[in-house]
């Protein structure tokens, strides 16, 4: 039978060792008690320093645009707001002239408007999973707290609109992917000379 | 070093020298309640942060750095915001009771202050019946307590309130008991004659006085609700306890007369058991023999460094001779100290049962403090070695039999199963 | 006028919605004799968001994320039944390094969903909030790994029928084994501050007994249920993915009260530990992370559309069994989607280990169950 106490000694021990641990005078203390002992303090002081994210870190989706902002890749085909799960996505498109032809801009059409509710989106990554053209990807910025819910929210598209650059700056290794499928979509459908078109949904 | 020692008094003498006789004596009393009201709550706001402090660092976290340097702000900006915040009564709640309750609180954990004795001569009253004082004071929180629990019209009010009662009254026994030994061996109730009755030997290094201390610091905090007493206020049961209902300076109140109390609990241990505002008596040669046995020890120091530290420590020694330490430094620090294991007991246990509560003072402190009654008569009619030992083997005995008797099948260790 | 009279002694107090200690917005009814409880009435739905008829308007892909809401802590394990279910509907392979990091992540999940329970089971018991963050210092390096693999702390939604949804970053594995190295070394840590510590020993011991009857009857599962002594693991029993592969034991308890309940979860720590070891020194670096078939379906969730059928996919999470039902109609979404939420079940043998205990006792004892309202309500 253990003697009754011994192991609320040890529990403080164990909260001195923490206490002692975060102080550098404390550590040396362990040390020469021959306690082996690395820094206990583990927080980060949130807007002096930020915790550094890996580079899968997602939060909010954007729109990618090849050069210039007119030259995006959405073609408006709403795939990712049909399967948007919280359905936070909304397009309005492809953009149309006056006899209902679509309209084109790099050969390729575009959406009227393209309005992300950020409130509702819950960053579950299924528009980029599903978009056949990788035109929408997401963006590790995440400091969006507004007191204003429908109006700094609501993301549009021109928020919305970030270069090819600055994807490959954040996520270089996503985007070197992405670089390499669009090439080898291009170099297939370069022959005919015909812009990219959705895939056949059967045939997947 | 006397100088240093006797700052305040002097300093308090030199003012009240300039003015009048006749003005002197009310003077005298306004300045030492003067003192004390202005101590009393910069020492809450104080604890506040340095409880913070450490529970944060016992937990990987750095505690409070935002307001002023190390924080050293926060408390003030704490107590700006309780002051501007809503003052939310419930409805249908007694309003003067729950009014009067929180004040009530507070006015006896400052009126302990008075008897304090913080540093040689530096005692605001210097009652005769000071102990008695202490006790008949301290006691009158569990008024407050269960009336601004009534007051509240909450129900998890009115529980926490009625298991702070019975907690109160139930430590307050072992409580009172264990400090009977000190009346016994000193004849006084005099807090100054009880500090200056341990000037050779601090009561702790007694047996009796170790099983008194350790029966009193533990009533104690059972009775300022601390964990792992802090039953009336449980948390995680009870919300808030008996303050579940208040918000504002009135929630302020019920805090400071908290942190208040468990400071005085800390100041009344130290001074009854932890030698008051004494030093430790350690001869001066064998203190500088270990600290330049510790210098010379730490091999992981080049040669020349260790050599000067053993110098200076043997210094240091010489010096303490001296008395270099003023009494209120060494009060407060072992006070302080005292309150570091009130955080580190907060930082580490959860709570008991309010009925393991009870078993805990009935069933164990109580008998405890009899039997060391009995263990100070003993230390004090027989000649040293053998008082020592008998009253040290009484204790041990005892305090085995009474693990033993309540001890019952409850606590076990077990093996598991580890199937397939 | 007696009736009136024993009843004026009684005292009814509503514990929750907002309580500290209810773990979200849990209500019980409790009343009171003194401070003994003679009623129990536990009160669910304040959470409640629709999952199930979401889940049947929505593609089976787009359920992931969703699953990753409603145990929350244990978002990986959630998807991985999920999975399961899908898989079992469509007929889908699964590929050999998919299934390795399946079984890495939802072990991975029980060891930060253990840590923090007992953390959370401590503050119940009063502890400052030292146990839960030493537990949470823990979880953050877990954490890590998750935002690392899958791009998301907490709702990872990576599992997708077949796999999982992306491989994992290089230099992954290694930062998993260290973690898997270091571990145990917390988990000592955490045993020296709670195991042998009296008070903790007097508030759990003989406290809230579930007996093995009970607890089979009212189809208990999880720690619950072994810590009441029933061997019943699914990952034993069913042999779901590679878990046959690995040799590690099943820890029972034999009391079946809170302290039972604890240790059990440590020690299972251990053997996720375990697990884990085994996993990533048995991994294929060479197969992809998921199976082609699985791939497509991630790519265009409307095209996916099984036979008519029913499955039922199950897995051991951290909580119990968390069993996912999906009826397909042939269509792109599930005719019927069902949750068999550990969590909820276990929540209803909550008075029967309440009554004749303490109000304190009634607290820890729902600690000890493990629950996450937003799987008890879904």
């Amino acid at each position: 039978m253990t003697i009754l106490g011994v192991g609320v000694l040890k529990g403080l021990g164990v909260t001195l060792k923490t206490f002692l641990e975060t102080y550098p005078w404390g550590r040396v203390l362990l040390r020469a008690v021959g306690i082996p002992s690395a820094n206990g303090l583990v927080t980060i002081q949130y807007p002096d320093e930020r915790q550094q994210h890996s580079e899968r870190f997602r939060y909010f989706p954007f729109l990618v645009y090849d050069k210039t902002p007119d030259d995006l890749r959405c073609v408006s085909c709403k795939i990712c707001e049909q399967e948007c799960p919280p359905a936070c996505i909304h397009i309005v498109g492809p953009a149309k002239d006056e006899q209902g032809r679509p309209l084109k801009a790099h050969g390729r059409t575009y959406p009227v408007k393209f309005d992300i509710d950020m409130a509702i989106c819950m960053s579950c990554r299924i528009c980029v999973d599903v978009c056949p053209f990788d035109a929408i990807e997401m963006d590790n910025q995440y400091e969006f707290a507004s007191p204003d819910r429908f109006g700094r929210l609501v993301f549009d598209k021109q928020q919305l609109l970030k270069s090819a650059e600055y994807f490959k700056q954040i996520k270089p290794s996503e985007a070197a992917e992405v670089d390499a499928r669009l090439a080898a979509k291009q170099a297939k459908t370069a022959p005919p000379a015909k812009p990219a078109v959705p895939p056949n949904p059967s045939s997947a | 070093m006397t100088s240093l020692d006797q700052l305040f008094v002097h300093a308090a003498n030199t003012a009240l020298g300039l003015l009048s006789d006749r003005l002197r004596p009310w003077a005298s009393i306004a300045l030492r309640i003067g003192v004390i009201a202005a101590a009393a709550p910069a020492i809450m706001m104080y604890l506040t942060l340095y409880e913070r402090k450490v529970i944060a660092r016992m937990q990987n976290r750095f505690g409070p750095t935002r307001v002023g340097v190390y924080g050293l702000l926060q408390p003030l900006s704490d107590g700006l915001k309780m002051l501007i915040k809503e003052d939310v009564v419930p409805r249908g709640a007694d309003r003067l009771l729950h009014l009067i309750a929180p004040i009530l609180a507070v006015v006896p954990a400052i009126l302990l202050f008075a008897v304090i004795p913080f540093g040689r001569r530096m005692i605001a009253v210097d009652l005769n019946v000071g102990l008695l004082y202490v006790f008949a004071v301290s006691s009158i929180g569990s008024y407050a307590i269960f009336m601004g629990g009534w007051a509240s019209r909450n129900k998890f009010s009115v529980l926490g309130a009625m298991r702070s009662v019975a907690q109160l009254i139930s430590y307050e026994v072992p409580g009172v008991l264990s400090v009977v030994a000190i009346i016994m061996v000193t004849g006084t109730l005099s807090l100054t004659g009880i500090v200056e009755a341990q000037a050779g030997r601090w009561f702790v290094a007694t047996p009796w006085g170790f099983a008194g201390c350790l029966t009193f610091f533990l009533s104690g905090v059972a009775e300022v609700n601390r964990t792992p007493f802090d039953m009336p206020e449980a948390e995680s049961e009870l919300v808030a306890g008996f303050h579940t209902e208040y918000s504002g300076m009135k929630f302020a109140l019920w805090y400071m007369a908290e942190f208040l109390e468990a400071f005085a609990v800390c100041a009344f241990t130290v001074a009854f058991f932890l030698g008051g505002w004494q030093g430790p008596a350690i001869p001066f040669w064998a203190l500088a023999g270990l600290l330049a046995a510790i210098s010379a020890a730490a091999a992981k120091l080049p040669l020349p460094v260790r050599f000067v530290g053993a110098l200076a420590s043997a210094g240091a020694g010489l010096l303490w001779r001296a008395e270099p330490i003023p009494s209120w430094i060494w009060f407060l620090g072992k006070t302080y100290a005292l309150f570091f294991v009130l955080i580190w007991f907060r930082g580490t246990f959860p709570r008991l049962r309010a009925d393991q509560l009870m078993g805990l003072a009935w069933k164990f402190l109580l008998p405890l403090a009899l039997v060391n009654i009995l263990a100070a008569g003993l230390w004090s009619a027989m000649p040293f070695p053998v008082g020592t030992a008998l009253s040290a083997s009484l204790l041990v005995v005892s305090a085995w039999a009474l693990v033993r008797l309540n001890h019952p099948a409850q606590l076990d260790h077990r093996t598991y199963v580890l199937a397939d | 006028m007696s009736q009136t009279e024993l009843d004026a002694k009684l005292l009814e107090v509503n514990l929750g919605p907002q309580h500290p200690s209810t773990h979200g917005v849990f209500r019980m009814n409790v009343t009171l004799d003194g401070e003994t409880i003679v009623k129990l009435k536990p009160v669910v739905g304040y959470l409640h968001r629709n999952h199930e008829q979401i889940g049947e308007r929505a593609t089976y892909i787009a359920s992931f994320p969703f699953t990753d809401r409603l145990d929350y802590f244990c978002a990986m394990s959630n998807n991985f039944g999920l999975a399961l279910a899908i898989e079992k509907l469509g007929g889908i392979a699964v590929s050999e390094r998919g299934e390795y990091l399946r079984v890495i992540m939802a072990e991975l999940t029980r060891l930060l969903n253990h840590a923090a329970v007992t953390g959370f089971l401590l503050n119940d018991m009063g502890a400052f909030g030292t146990p839960l963050l030493y537990a949470f210092r823990e979880r953050e390096k877990i954490l890590d790994l998750f935002e690392a693999a899958s791009g998301s702390r907490m709702m990872c939604n990576y599992v997708r029928p077949g796999g999982v949804r992306q491989d994992v970053p290089p230099g992954w594995l290694d930062q998993a084994r260290r973690l898997v190295e270091e571990f145990p070394r917390f988990l000592d840590e955490f045993e020296a501050l709670l195991t042998e510590n009296e008070i903790i020993r007097q508030r759990t011991q003989r406290v809230g007994i579930l007996p093995k009857e009970l607890a089979v009857n009212a189809s208990a599962t999880g720690p619950l249920l072994r810590g009441s002594g029933v061997n019943y693991d699914i990952r034993k029993v069913d042999g779901y993915s590679i878990y046959p592969r690995f040799s590690f034991k099943v820890p029972l308890g034999t009391v079946g009260d809170v302290y039972d309940r604890y240790y059990v979860r440590i020690l299972e720590m251990r053997e996720s530990l375990k697990i884990l070891q085994q996993a990533l020194k048995e991994i294929n670096d060479a197969s992809p992370a998921i199976s082609p078939k699985g791939l497509a379906l991630v790519k265009a969730p409307r095209t996916f559309r099984p036979p008519k059928g029913e499955a039922y996919g199950r897995i051991e999470a951290p909580k119990g069994e968390l069993g996912f039902y999906l009826v397909s109609d042939g269509t792109p979404q599930p005719y019927r989607y069902h949750i068999r939420a550990p969590s909820f079940i276990n929540l209803t043998i909550l008075e029967d280990m309440c009554l004749g205990q303490k109000v304190a006792d009634a607290i820890i004892i729902l600690g000890s169950i493990d629950i996450v309202m937003g799987e008890v309500d879904r």
